[in-house]
């Protein structure tokens, strides 16, 4: 068998008339361009192949780039940010010494090719990044979205990512806590499966992805490095260097949960012992990633022995052991006089760990193979200052006539029966049943610090246990708003995951986000994401809440259709003492409720014209991100003082569906009355964003209305808690047996 | 004087903090216990934890069996030192036959985490003294492979000699905790040997001891403060 030589730096300075498979790894000619530019000489497959996988879109954001730099920009002065954008996850300052990292990220792609494993390695993913923080993983969320509930193959995908989540997560031991399920027939073929993980650590903890100290050692830990995961690489390591090899890797990663736990508890026990300069994670890009991001985020330069590498294959050519993504390991950058105490720790632990290289004084990253010098670049031209594009956009010409196509205008119930029947209809439509079937296949109880998980409004975690400090974590998103408007869009997504938040009883602190959109290179899906970024970094800026990191995820379109715009906004609350948590259940027979907000007649976007009228057109509800602040202060001051003792946010499907959940989950019914001004169908089916249902024990009433009169915030008493059925005076009444099975009969029926 | 008890980590296991924290809530002190290590620490009882020890590769509990710390634990509990098995850790003791059966994957084939309600069936093992006989709790459920089985030789003896501990309680409304969730046969929830100093069950207790925490009950606590009094009072 003939090989052909090694193509090592000197190699392709001497043969600068090879032609190398740029197009085929995705680069455009213009890039593939600059790199020999940059090199000063064509670069080595080895090169190629790192400079391919990091120039990709989803390591370089070289579309979305210069609209995420507003996120920045209109940054609110916030003492709370200890690490924003940049690092594998933002940090927060929570109090008590206590710091918090979370992150949301997307998996779409994959899960869409191989549900389970997907699902699996985005849970993964995210939980490393949370890791590499210094943090230990405390809990995840899971906001997911799928094609039309009854479509044939959302019934191959949706059990798979809710098994993979599952399979991955409970075997981790993080409970689950939050997240949602949307299903639209947009989301046909681009299912996304979005992953969020939180992380706890004291202040002195925090630790970064950086390597420093010339002769500091490079340790890859955790699994052997497989052949998995390697998607343009295979035609790199089969058409050009060695034909004998076998093609077309597996393009989605496998995981092994069990070994990500020993990652989890190695990793933390090495912090613990202050064992560690720096750290990252491998992911998207693996090796190429890790040793390029560490290196030029250091002050030095970095050398690396690619032999050393533990391989699962040993047929891997050194362009596959640079792309692959195999899961579960870490890069740590160690003192060489604390190497043998952190592989005394892996040993431990059962992980494989092995010095593959260490930090130099230059400030080149150079990779060696067999002796030869594979890869000689500047880290930073690899890592940090990849392509950047100014696509064109521009609103797309629908626009208008979508907007102008009013959801007022829809025939509306013409009585009471009509109107009950309508609801019975919007409370077990896929969207807004039950998504228990889903949620009990996740553990939301282990490491024992859980306060709330879903269906609440928002998960809650106590951080302390003699205090009491906690957490919470609410995600939201909802494409049909952010069709009609993407910047309106955007602001509601936040304006509802802050909301959410504060109706637990925790104050809104930071805010997360995963930006799913379709093509790039079209300019109506650009002005999407142009928008809804906008729109998300001014509602930022207006709340006070930094976007600390986040995620984009474009190409979510097959042919020429793409996704609803989906930006999904997580935000982060703190909470002084979990003993003063609200939950969304109704407590106790009697508790007076009221409608906190304005309500008007907004039905754009709205589960009503969705569900009945399969109707989507008009205009988002308005947003007020000044009236959603003071109803967060008016919720978090309530909850404080006992003043309330359930609250649930009004969303889709309006304060019909929040009551509805709030009595099934209590097991208790309510007496409501239309309030003067409103007309029934409105007051219960309008989605107006800025409210929110609580209920007030009798005890409390003249204290909660003083406290709402004197700031100004609009509370009207709607009706109370009562009985066994759901009844709007004059209009219907539903008995909760009669609910409950329109409820949660719908998503087992369509996927059990 | 209090009493020590171990809680086993096994690589993979979860809630082995969490276990730590239900021992220390009831008044005794926790003490970890490593997989590795034959040494025991001259605990006075021992519980092995939930979670999925050496990934569930191969069975759930095959390859823990064959830790050091089991071989002990083994020997031990033979002697008499009360041993608790939650989740994982009943799955464990199943596959070290100090308990008789097996647990296969729940007949529904998914995970499922939910509060549950059981009847308390035996109340004289050191594990339950604190509840009454026929008492009905709620404890978390969380598991892939929970089904209990066993031959109906042993299903039988078990029965006649008082040897089941908990059941599923069937009749009522799922949405109240009801049900079997896995097709255990004859709804059994845990099981104790003929001496009833080693206990299992696939439910969790220690999820269940803190009124804010989890499901906020706190059915599961009489667990540990029925070893703590039995041990102290030894």
């Amino acid at each position: 068998m003939s090989r052909t030589p090694l193509d090592t730096v000197e190699h392709a300075a001497a043969t600068p008339d090879v032609e190398l498979p740029w197009a085929e790894l995705g680069l455009k000619k213009d890039e593939y361009e600059r790199i020999v530019e940059i090199l000063g000489r064509r670069p080595t497959g080895a090169e190629l192949a790192m400079y391919s996988v990091m120039w990709s879109e989803h390591c370089s954001y070289k579309s979305s780039k210069v609209h995420l730099r507003q996120f920045g920009e209109k940054a609110p002065e916030n003492d709370a940010m200890l690490v924003g954008i940049g690092e594998n996850a933002g940090v927060v300052d929570v109090g008590q010494g206590y710091a918090v990292t979370f992150k949301v990220e997307s998996h779409n792609h994959p899960s869409y090719v191989e549900p389970y494993q997907g699902a699996a390695t985005g849970v993964g993913g995210i939980v490393r990044d949370i890791i590499a923080m210094g943090a230990r993983p405390v809990a995840v969320v899971d906001p997911l979205r799928f094609g039309a509930a009854d479509h044939p193959d959302t019934k191959r995908v949706l059990p798979g990512v809710v098994a993979g989540i599952g399979g991955y997560g409970n075997c981790l031991g993080l409970p689950n806590i939050g997240g949602e399920v949307v299903f639209d027939a947009c989301y046909q073929g681009n299912p996304l499966v979005n992953a969020g993980c939180i992380g706890v650590m004291r202040h002195e903890d925090i630790h970064l992805a950086k390597a420093s100290g010339a002769g500091n050692k490079v340790i890859l830990y955790g699994a052997r490095t497989g052949g998995d995961g390697i998607g343009g690489a295979s035609i790199l390591a089969s058409e050009t260097f060695d034909d004998a090899k076998p093609s077309k890797r597996p393009a989605v990663q496998v995981g092994d949960p069990f070994q990500e736990k020993l990652l989890i508890e190695c990793t933390l026990e090495a912090f613990a012992e202050k064992l560690v300069v720096g750290i990252q994670d491998l992911g998207a890009a693996g090796l190429s990633c890790a040793t390029s991001e560490l290196a030029s985020n250091g002050s030095g330069g970095m050398r690396v022995t690619l032999d050393d590498v533990p391989l699962r294959d040993s047929t891997l050519s050194p362009e596959e052991i640079l792309m692959s993504e195999s899961q579960e390991r870490m890069c740590a950058v160690v003192e060489p006089e604390k190497v043998d105490r952190f592989l005394e720790i892996c040993a431990k632990w059962d992980v494989i760990a092995t010095v593959i290289g260490e930090v130099t004084d230059g400030d080149r990253l150079e990779i060696y193979w067999h002796g030869g010098k594979i890869v000689d670049v500047d880290p930073r031209t690899v890592a940090h200052e990849g392509p950047v594009y100014e696509r064109p956009y521009a609103r797309p010409d629908w626009q208008d006539a979508l907007q102008a196509d009013d959801a007022g205008k829809l025939p509306r119930p013409a009585d009471g029966e009509e109107l009950k029947a309508q609801i019975l209809k919007l409370v077990g439509s896929p969207n807004q049943a039950s998504k228990k079937w889903i949620t009990q296949q996740y553990d939301h109880f282990v490491q024992g610090n859980t306060v709330l998980a879903m269906p609440e409004d928002s998960g809650m975690i106590r951080i302390d246990e003699e205090t009491g400090l906690g957490v919470a974590l609410a995600t939201d998103g909802n494409g049909r708003y952010a069709k009609l408007d993407p910047y309106t869009g955007a602001q509601l997504a936040l304006a509802e995951a802050y909301r959410n938040v504060a109706t637990t009883g925790a104050r809104p602190l930071a805010v997360s986000d995963c930006l799913n959109f379709g093509s790039p290179e079209d300019p109506a899906v650009m002005w999407q994401f142009a928008e809804a970024v906008r729109g998300l970094a001014d509602g930022c800026q207006q709340l006070g809440t930094p976007v600390t990191g986040g995620n984009v995820s474009l190409y979510n379109q097959t042919g020429e259709a793409a996704i609803h715009p989906t930006p999904v906004v997580a935000v982060l609350g703190v909470i002084d003492d979990v003993a003063r948590r609200t939950p969304v259940a109704f407590q106790e027979e009697g508790q007076l409720l009221y409608l906190l907000g304005d309500t008007r007649e907004e039905f754009g976007g709205s589960a009503w014209s969705q569900v009945v009228h399969d109707h989507l057109g008009g205009l988002p509800p308005k947003v007020d991100l000044e009236r959603e602040r003071l109803l967060a202060e008016i919720l978090i001051s309530a909850s404080r003082d006992g003043m309330i003792d359930s609250a649930h946010d009004l969303s889709d499907g309006g304060l019909i569906q929040a009551v509805v959940e709030s009595a099934l989950l209590g097991g208790k019914g309510a007496r409501l009355v239309v309030p003067d001004g409103l007309d029934a169908f409105t007051f219960l089916l309008s989605e107006s964003a800025g409210r929110a249902v609580v209920a007030v024990p009798r005890s409390e009433e003249v204290r909660f209305n003083d406290m709402c009169g004197a700031r100004g915030l609009p509370a009207t008493r709607i009706g109370v808690v009562d009985g066994e059925t759901v009844e709007v005076q004059g209009e219907f009444e539903l008995t909760l047996a009669e609910l409950r099975e329109a409820h949660e009969t719908t998503i087992p029926s369509l996927l059990a | 004087m209090t009493a020590r008890i171990g809680v086993v980590t096994f690589p993979g296991s979860l809630d082995d903090r969490d276990t730590q924290r239900a021992i220390r809530l009831a008044g005794a002190e926790p003490v970890a216990l490593w997989h590795k290590d034959k040494d025991l620490k001259q605990v006075d009882a021992v519980v092995l934890p939930g979670g999925f020890s050496y990934g569930d590769y191969l069975r759930a509990g095959a390859i823990s069996r064959f830790s050091p710390v089991m071989g002990s634990v083994i020997e031990q509990a033979k002697a008499g030192l009360p041993v608790l098995g939650i989740c994982n850790g009943f799955q464990v003791l199943t596959e070290a036959h100090l308990l008789p059966g097996a647990m296969l994957g729940n007949d529904h084939l998914h995970f499922i985490c939910r509060d549950q309600k059981l009847r308390v069936e035996n109340a004289s093992t050191a594990w339950t003294s604190d509840y009454s006989e026929g008492q009905e709790i709620f404890i978390p459920l969380k598991n892939m492979d929970g089904r209990y089985v066993a031959d109906e030789y042993t299903l039988d003896k078990l029965e006649a000699e008082g040897r089941v501990v908990f059941r599923y309680v069937v009749r009522g409304e799922a949405a109240d905790g009801c049900g079997n969730p896995n097709g255990s046969l004859r709804d059994i929830a845990g099981i104790t040997n003929e001496a009833g100093n080693v206990v299992g069950l696939m439910p969790h207790p220690e999820h269940a001891t803190e009124p804010l925490i989890g499901t906020g009950r706190t059915d599961g606590l009489p667990f540990f403060t029925s070893i703590l009094k039995k041990l102290v009072t030894a």
